[in-house]
């Protein structure tokens, strides 16, 4: 048995002349949590739903579950997912709702209940979907992903509308998925969400995948930084021509300079800035979160 | 096929459309019947299109289900509106995109909504028969009408022969809907584009140029719940009512499984 949850070779996706998806190649090994991840208008979505045969590829392939996307019913009954929001009948509880799909996919009608409960919808599973707040929708929609106990979770966007303590419960979710075996597949753009679970990322940039591998090796990649701050600020610009003589580029943020070098040259800025007379009130190494790697890598070039 | 069925019969049998559904029959039974009945004494036109029917000709066996057929093109409206808005709600909701999920085989997805709501128009057919026989029986009376052979050998027959051409009529005009919703996955486009066809557009159509009328589909799926008339044979209105769902349902079930579904 293949032992990637999700491969895709060289997929396209064309609405006329624009292209949503432009030959997108990446992995996602099974049992992790990878996250996908590109700016508003990147292809997420699209990628989704060609994962999951809603929309056919204009050229290229992908398996999931080590079945070709084109056979979707050999492998979705083994994966739940959540696409752009959840999606229900107004007029119906959430119970019934569940129930909608439970019968659609063969499930037991005995699994909607445990299920409202688990995403904490468990006294309010009578009420009508209409009557719900936006979180309880996004827990609902959650629950309804969870329906075929998958395999392969894919969720995108599954935080929007929650407050601090549903997007725990979330995150406490997927990790508790994953601990189980199930590989979870989710987008967002909380990327410190993501940061702190997923061991895999998938980077898109208009339609374009620009970064597949995991979330470790990407930030350590990723030039760290030092920010320097002077005991007087008058001192910033002689900080910056330091740097800069030295082959740092550099940047004044908030106050202080903002060097891109390696940790170790600290000591060798310190010298330098005392040799030129200037004291230093703070120098600290830092490495970029996954949002500054993120904006680095998306940002257009000459923009 | 059969998972979508139980799915979609989930669907029809909540509350608000299920009971409004049948409520709205049951209103419309009563009037139309009730017009026929009470009016016999009085002189006035008492049947469609400003005729009027004798009390002598309804203690007739057909007499029973007189005020049935009268309510058959109403129930082939209804049925028109509820097969569009279930099939093209599932665009307006984004729900589609779930089914799909759970039932990639699109056209078992449309086989099992549409016997589901078959199934529905059905129940609805069978409660307007009673409903109408119910206030046949309560008026008759009162209009001077024999009820002896209503429930005569031949009576009970029709009876049972007009049900089943009343449900297939009703059946083609939620067809119609489907077809409707499926091309314009929108309910209110989808209904008023059916309702407007069916009830206006023919009947100008039909009174402009008469021999337009044995090839329009309304005024065809129609005719099945009479069993036929005079002007168009029962056999015709059959054939060319299936020809033209066939055509309608084979394209749309091309569409529905070949296109993306985005939204």
């Amino acid at each position: 048995m293949s032992q990637l949850a999700i491969s895709v070779s060289h997929l396209t996706k064309k609405y006329g002349d624009r292209r949503a998806l432009s030959d997108a190649n990446f992995e996602v090994p099974l049992g992790t949590i990878c996250g996908f991840v590109g700016p508003n208008g990147s292809g997420k979505t699209t990628t989704i739903r060609m994962l999951l045969g809603l929309i056919a590829p204009t050229d290229g392939t992908a398996r999931v579950l080590g079945e070709n996307i084109l056979h979707p019913e050999k492998y979705l009954p083994r994966v739940g997912a959540m696409i752009e929001g959840p999606a229900f009948y107004p007029a119906l509880s959430g119970a019934e709702n569940l129930r909608v799909l439970a019968s659609l996919g063969g499930f037991p009608q005995d699994r909607v209940q445990p299920l409202l409960e688990r995403v904490g919808l468990g006294d309010r599973g009578g009420s009508k979907y209409k009557t719900y707040s936006l979180g309880m929708k996004q827990r609902l929609g959650i629950a309804a992903a969870l329906l075929p106990n998958p395999e392969l979770l894919i969720l995108d966007e599954p935080t929007n509308g929650l407050d601090p303590s549903g997007i725990h419960e979330v995150r406490e979710l997927m990790r508790d998925l994953a601990s189980q075996g199930t590989t979870v597949f989710v987008s967002s753009h909380l990327l410190g969400e993501l940061e702190m679970i997923a061991e895999y990322l998938v980077m898109l940039r208009e339609g374009e995948v620009i970064y597949t591998g995991t979330t470790a090796h990407l930030l350590e990649s990723a030039q760290p930084i030092l920010v320097v701050k002077p005991e007087y600020e008058i001192d910033l610009p002689r900080v910056i021509a330091i740097a800069q003589s030295n082959g740092h580029k550099s940047t004044v943020i908030d106050g202080c300079a903002h060097i891109i070098s390696k940790e170790d040259w600290a000591a060798q800025l310190n010298r330098l800035a005392f040799e030129a007379g200037i004291t230093l009130s703070s120098l600290t190494a830092i490495r970029p979160s996954l949002e500054e790697t993120f904006f680095t890598l998306t940002e257009k070039t000459g923009e | 096929m059969l998972r979508s069925f139980f799915a979609e019969s989930r669907k029809l049998r909540r509350p608000t459309l299920a009971l409004s559904t049948l409520l709205t029959v049951a209103a419309f039974s009563v009037l139309f019947t009730s017009i026929v009945f009470l009016r016999i004494k009085t002189g006035e036109p008492n049947t469609k299109m400003g005729e009027r029917i004798t009390a002598t000709e309804l203690s007739q066996y057909f007499g029973l289900v007189y005020g049935f057929k009268l309510v058959a093109f109403f129930l082939g409206i209804t049925a028109l509106c509820i097969f569009a808005s279930q099939t093209a709600q599932e665009y307006t909701f984004g729900t589609l995109r779930n089914l799909l999920v759970r039932q990639p085989a699109r056209i078992k997805i449309l086989v099992g909504k549409f016997l589901a709501m078959s199934l529905f128009a059905a129940i609805m057919v069978a409660f307007t028969a009673v409903m109408t026989i119910v206030t046949s029986f309560a008026l008759a009376g009162k209009g001077g009408v024999e009820t002896a052979q209503w429930l005569s050998g031949d009576g009970v027959k029709l009876l049972g022969e007009t049900y089943g051409n009343v449900l297939l009529s009703t059946i083609c005009f939620g067809a119609l809907g489907m077809i409707l919703g499926l091309l314009f996955r929108s309910p209110i486009t989808a209904i008023s584009i059916g309702v407007l066809w069916s009830l206006i557009l023919e009947a100008i159509l039909g009174a402009a140029i008469r021999s337009t009328l044995q090839w329009l589909p309304a005024q065809n799926m129609g005719n099945i719940a009479e069993g036929g008339s005079t002007t168009l044979s029962y056999s015709h209105s059959i054939l060319l009512s299936l020809a033209y769902l066939g055509v309608g349902l084979a394209v749309v079930g091309f569409l529905f499984k070949r296109r993306d579904v985005a939204n």
